[in-house]
């Protein structure tokens, strides 16, 4: 046993903490870094709280898919159908609400409605017919941006008076607001979608962190076959994690729609790779069973605030976002792939150690035992 | 030989041919072809006609399928590759044509937009292309090889940059390049009445033939896709091969986008070859070929993205729009990938069983 | 069913494409009993016990458990947990991304929400009593192997089940951890859970069980008490084969003598990272030698270090005198060495393709890249090593994993056979393959080295090893502590050297 207590002392504080933890508080770490030297270095405009709540404003829509994408990339799947599904969304509730002058609540329930179909029929397949989650979601964008056109070909403006009013309803957060060059003060606001994307993320934190089911999700990703025989039912799991991620879908379709006002077959075109981004940046790992939502916020946010930060240097050019997306995206792979690979050479080589040990006190007469490969796991592990 | 314990190995010519790979895009395009014929037989037709330039060629329907099919087709050759030996997808081909594009016009035309005449010789630029296009290619790989992440997120970072790094080569301009010589690619050759593309194509498949005769890159990608602890065991460097499928994936990228430039003599950064990484994906698939890696068959894969684009023509034939298109082509893919899921298969087999089952017995009985 | 039993089995069968895996089995389960499950590898007591948890779904009959009325189906291990079976398996089915609290709980019990606090403390009350030294909050994959697996035993102790398989789980266990979990089942069995215990140590048989079910083949060789079966009786049920049979060790093909000449292959002090000490090691031309020691000792390792398959990180090799350097799997193979490897499985057989393929992969890789060999040719490779070896295949295009497990050894080794090499390296080449197809290989052995060929032959077995090599490398605890020739090849000198001690050779 003492070789087991040994192993437990010799790790530091980050090797203690579980896979999640680490990524998590990486991506943290760097968000408050890029801010404070934002601050320190860039104009006065990052002191200002609206800066960071244009930021939220903004990404709300983000926040919302990526939420979904990490839950699907935690039960060790992907769904790309997010961004279609946005823009069918878009869409289909613009012409709703203009064409079919229909009322707000019922193209709330019809922005569901399609996210939802989506997630049964996509989960479904993968879930149940076994069929890789790449192929079944990338024909789920294709399908969605397919029908976005078929609805509507042309992107417009809604005018229902209804809705406007409920885009531009604007939360006044108190004694943040700033003083502008006449020294007027201007309040600081939110907009309704920043509301519904914190209630996302904080609903999916508890799920994820307190409920059987989010436990769950984590298991089947951190090993499908020892996850079946932990008893858990492998494939409802995977089917609600593509549900979910397909009814978020659905409520982040809607609140880009309140914050854009429009449909156009053009939108949130790459929401789906900004997703996948925010969740990897967020330290969501793509091989499952690792990852943490208020990792996923953090890493929408720097993502928005990387954006931000190129175009106030004056690198307003648009290639230079997708550029440094990349490369943070990149940084942030290379440090998950290294810092996970020594991982597991070091709890190799402890599995190895004590194993040796457990060799050695074994009895010599069981030799005789045929024992052929009883102990292969420790040897290969 | 001795023994029989495969019940598979045997059958007649009919069931030999059912189970052969090649057989999933091809019985696709026959349908295909049926549909058109029953739907309008002039689909068909083929017409010498003479071009602006004064050229007698060929146009219809089925020469824009060859001509336009021939990009994706170039690119199934190396996605399938990639396919093989990484187990996963480039999805950045789209960008990296973007690249490849954006890199040629920039030593075609120099620092002028609009040249007079082309700043250096097509070759020489082709050439630079394709070295920049592998160097992203080999990037890809070096990312999916050594640090081991999975294809698709690996190329994603490229996916994300492509287009950017493009329209940065070329400061964000547009330039056109100037002459006739250059369109001829995306074109036609005056005298010959087959359009370009295609050719190339030809040419390519020759290559990938040539290659995949005279050097082992076949069964090495195949060997470490499907096992690379083996691979590894008997001599092979599965980074190394890995590396080298996205290199010749780059290779592939660098002659579409050739022909995709010089069909227009310029480059919209964020339109050109849109979703041909999808496309090129489902040529693969189509082609018969597991998504998983392992074995391939390149002749199924090239036909599966000549399907595609006669799918599309069809299509446009119908007057779909352009926009469209991809909410069809999603139910053909979903059909197919239904139809050829493992689950799927062992339950029609065990229904077909069943239903075979009573009249066998009944056989035996008499 | 009968009174006092728990769990019957009732003429189970089971069969996979090309494998009748069970036929006709029969078992039964007492409350309050130890059972041990015995057989050879490919006996059937996987497929046995996965049928009862739910992995796999029986072709035909019947299981009864106490408490349930006729035949329960068990189709997934939920409801196998459901009826009161829980089981840990040899390999660990834990997730390693969660913590220690989580597995021990996770899938089980009422209610949708988690408590941590009460689960942290739960757990650690039970690893407490389990004397278990890690703290519930720690994440699985930060714990050796061996804790991994005593909480997978704390798991499913804690089930309150009625049935509890034990499937091989002192394999990684020490010494002291095995007298913990044995104290463990029989404070169980007080309690009148059945537990059935799988493991190929006999003393430990001997040490806990009650009674024994023997498998062969996939069928019920018999059940019986403990104390009505010797040892040896034991054994050869599980072998099949009578005493005399096995007493019969014949050398009569061993005529290998060491003329002092140059080793083709020569090592000293060589090292590599899978934790194996530096050893020296040679071989002659025609020679047939082993590693020999306990599962894990590391004779594997010793031969990976070898061939290049591990990473060196010491030492020098020289063959037939010349200086070489082996550092990956193609120098040694330029150099002549061929191996197969234990897990043909994982590191053997590449399934999807072809057994030509598969046949002429080493020698393709070593003719090189751009020399790919033509189809004839390939198939006039394959063909001839198809009828050499006896290979039962439909064609030489069929993919090699739907052959046989013998066959598709037969296949790798004609792969190693078609480099010609100077020296091959067999590891385990009998494991999991039928009798016939073992003794064809052990002959097979001695001819090559009769034309010639240096071996070295690595098995579990010892009567194969004693039938084939003319010189054993005993290990013991990842270092070679002896070497035996001529006299000392026998059973029990083996034994004394693997053990240690007071009798310790060389």
């Amino acid at each position: 046993m003492t070789q087991l207590k040994t192993a437990g002392r010799r790790r530091g504080l980050l090797g203690n903490m579980t896979d999640t933890n680490l990524l998590t508080t990486i991506t943290i770490a760097v968000f408050i870094v890029m801010y404070v030297c934002a601050v320190a270095f860039l104009q006065e405009g990052f002191l200002k709280p609206q800066t960071l709540f244009n930021l939220l404003n903004a990404n709300a829509a983000l926040i919302i898919l990526s939420c979904g994408m990490t839950l699907v990339m935690i039960t060790g799947g992907i769904d790309i159908s997010v961004g279609g599904v946005t823009a069918l969304v878009c869409m289909s509730c613009a012409v709703y609400l203009d064409e079919a002058g229909g009322n707000v609540f019922v193209a709330i329930l019809l922005a569901l409605g399609i996210g939802l179909a989506f997630g049964i029929v996509q989960g479904f397949l993968v879930a149940y017919l076994d069929i890789q989650p790449f192929i079944v979601t990338l024909a789920g964008m294709f399908f969605a941006r397919g029908m976005t056109t078929i609805v509507h070909t042309n992107p417009f403006n809604v005018v229902n008076s209804e809705f406007v009013s409920l885009k531009e309803t604007r939360l006044i957060i108190p004694f943040l607001g700033s003083v502008n060059k006449k020294g007027n003060y201007i309040d600081a606001y939110i907009e309704i979608g920043v509301v519904v994307a914190l209630l996302v993320v904080a609903a999916l934190f508890v799920i994820l962190k307190w409920t059987k089911t989010g436990r769950n999700f984590y298991a089947v990703g951190g090993n499908r076959q020892s996850a079946l025989m932990l008893g858990i039912n492998v494939k409802r799991t995977t089917f609600l994690s593509y549900v979910i991620c397909g009814l978020l879908a659905g409520v982040g379709g809607f609140v880009y729609f309140l914050h854009v006002g429009s449909g156009a077959p053009s939108h949130a075109t790459g929401a789906e790779m900004n997703a996948i981004a925010s969740s990897i940046i967020g330290g969501t790992m793509l091989t499952g069973g690792v990852g943490n939502i208020i990792g996923t916020l953090f890493g929408a946010m720097s993502l928005a605030l990387i954006q931000t930060i190129v175009s106030s240097v004056g690198l307003d050019q648009a290639w230079w976002t997708g550029i440094t997306i990349a490369a943070m995206l990149c940084i942030f792979l290379v440090v998950q792939s290294v810092i996970i690979s020594r991982r597991k050479k070091k709890n190799t080589a402890e599995a190895e150690a004590s194993a040796s040990e457990a060799a050695v006190e074994a009895k010599a007469e069981t030799v005789s035992d045929k024992a052929e490969n009883s102990n292969e796991n420790t040897d290969n592990e | 030989m001795s023994g029989k314990l495969d019940p598979k190995g045997g059958g007649s010519v009919f069931s030999r041919v059912l189970r052969n790979q090649i057989f999933i895009p091809f019985a696709a395009l026959l349908l295909l072809a049926l549909f058109n014929l029953i739907a309008d037989p002039s689909f068909f037709a083929i017409n010498l006609k003479m071009n602006s330039a004064g050229s007698y060629i060929l146009s219809g329907n089925l020469i824009s399928i060859i001509d336009n099919g021939s990009e994706l087709a170039i690119l199934a050759i190396g996605m399938t590759l990639v396919t093989a030996s990484s187990k996963g997808q480039d999805i950045s081909v789209g960008a990296a044509i973007a690249i490849s594009g954006s890199v040629l016009l920039r030593v075609l035309c120099g620092n002028d937009t609009r040249p007079e005449t082309i700043q250096a010789p097509i070759i020489v630029a082709f050439l630079v292309s394709a070295v920049a296009a592998m160097c992203f290619g080999a990037f890809n790989g070096v990312l999916v090889a050594y640090f081991r992440i999975q294809p698709m997120v690996a190329t994603l970072i490229l996916f994300t940059a492509g287009r950017s790094i493009a329209a940065w080569i070329n400061n964000n301009e547009l330039p056109i390049v100037p002459g006739e010589e250059f369109t001829y690619f995306g074109g036609y050759i005056p005298g010959c009445p087959l359009p370009t593309p295609f050719l190339i194509a030809i040419l390519c498949f020759v290559l990938t033939w040539a290659m995949l005769k005279f050097t082992n890159i076949g069964l090495y990608s195949q060997s470490v896709g499907i096992n690379e602890k083996t691979s590894r065991l008997n001599g092979l460097n599965p980074e190394l091969i890995k590396l080298t499928t996205y290199i010749i994936l780059g290779l592939c990228v660098a002659v579409t986008g050739l022909i995709k430039v010089s069909r227009l003599s310029t480059i919209n950064y964020s339109v050109i070859a849109k979703d041909i990484e999808m496309d090129a994906i489902l040529a693969v698939a189509l082609g018969g070929n597991s998504l998983s890696g392992g074995k391939f068959n390149m002749a199924a894969s090239i036909l599966g993205a000549y399907v595609i684009q006669f799918l599309t023509t069809t299509l446009y034939k119908f007057d779909v729009q352009a926009t469209a298109l991809p909410a069809y082509k999603a139910v053909v893919v979903i059909v197919l990938v239904v139809m050829s899921a493992p689950v799927v298969r062992e339950k029609i087999s065990r229904l077909t069983k069943k239903i075979r089952s009573p009249k066998r017995t009944a056989e035996n009985q008499a | 069913m009968q009174q006092g039993s728990l769990l019957e089995l009732r003429g189970i069968y089971k069969s996979f494409p090309g494998v009748k895996a069970l036929q006709n089995v029969d078992f039964t389960l007492r409350e309050g009993e130890i059972h041990a499950l015995m057989g050879e590898n490919g006996a059937g007591k996987s497929t046995l016990i996965k049928v009862l948890t739910g992995v796999y779904v029986k072709d035909e009959g019947d299981i009864f458990i106490k408490g349930h009325d006729g035949a329960v189906q068990i189709r997934s291990p939920q409801e196998a947990q459901r009826v009161g079976i829980s089981t840990v398996y040899q390999e660990i089915t834990l997730c390693p991304n969660l913590s220690v609290a989580e597995n021990i709980f996770i899938g089980r019990g009422k209610g949708a929400g988690v408590n941590w606090r009460t689960m942290n403390k739960k757990a650690g009350e039970l690893l407490a009593s389990l004397g278990i030294a890690v703290k519930p909050t720690q994440q699985l994959a930060s714990c050796s192997i061996a804790v991994q697996q005593m909480i997978a035993i704390a798991r499913a102790v804690d089930m309150e089940c009625s049935v509890l398989i034990l499937d091989e789980p002192t394999s990684s266990l020490d010494e002291s951890e095995v007298a913990k979990l044995f104290a463990l089942m029989r404070k169980l069995k007080a309690r009148g859970v059945g537990i059935i215990f799988v493991t190929h140590f006999l003393d430990q048989v001997y040490e806990v069980c009650d009674r024994i079910t023997v498998l062969r083949d996939g069928q019920l060789v018999g059940e019986y008490e403990i104390e009505s079966l010797p040892r040896l009786q034991l054994v050869s049920k599980m072998l099949g084969k009578e005493l005399d049979d096995m007493a019969d060790i014949k050398n009569d093909m061993k005529t290998f003598d060491d003329d002092g000449g140059t080793p083709v292959y020569e090592a000293e002090n060589l090292c590599s990272t899978e934790g194996i000490k530096p050893f020296n090691f040679h071989i002659r031309r025609g020679e047939v030698n082993g590693f020999t020691g306990l599962l894990g000792s590391g004779r594997s390792e010793c031969v990976r270090a070898i061939y290049g398959a591990d990473t060196v990180t010491s030492g020098t090799v020289r063959m037939d005198g010349k200086h070489v350097k082996i550092t990956k799997p193609k120098d040694a193979m330029k150099n002549g060495i061929a191996y197969l490897p234990e897990d043909r499985k994982r590191d053997g057989i590449v399934g999807d393709l072809s057994v030509r393929e598969n046949i002429i992969l080493a020698l393709q890789v070593k003719t090189g890249f751009f020399r790919p060999f033509s189809k004839a040719k390939q198939i006039a490779f394959a063909e001839e090593y198809i009828k050499l070896l006896d290979i039962k295949t439909a064609s030489v295009n069929t993919p090699i994993k739907s052959l046989s497990g013998g066959n598709q050894q037969k296949v790798i080794l004609a792969r190693w056979l078609l480099t010609h090499p100077k020296y091959l390296i067999l590891d385990e080449p009998t494991r999991g393959i039928d009798v016939g197809t073992k003794v064809d290989i052990q002959k097979l052995v001695l001819k090559l080295a009769s034309e010639g060929m240096s071996i070295t032959f690595i098995s579990s077995e010892t009567d194969e090893m004693l039938r084939t090599c003319s010189r054993l490398l005993v290990m013991r605890d990842r270092k070679l502590v002896g070497e035996l020739v001529g006299d000392q090849l026998t059973q029990n000198t083996i034994m004394a050297t693997i053990a240690g001690g007071d009798q310790n050779v060389g």
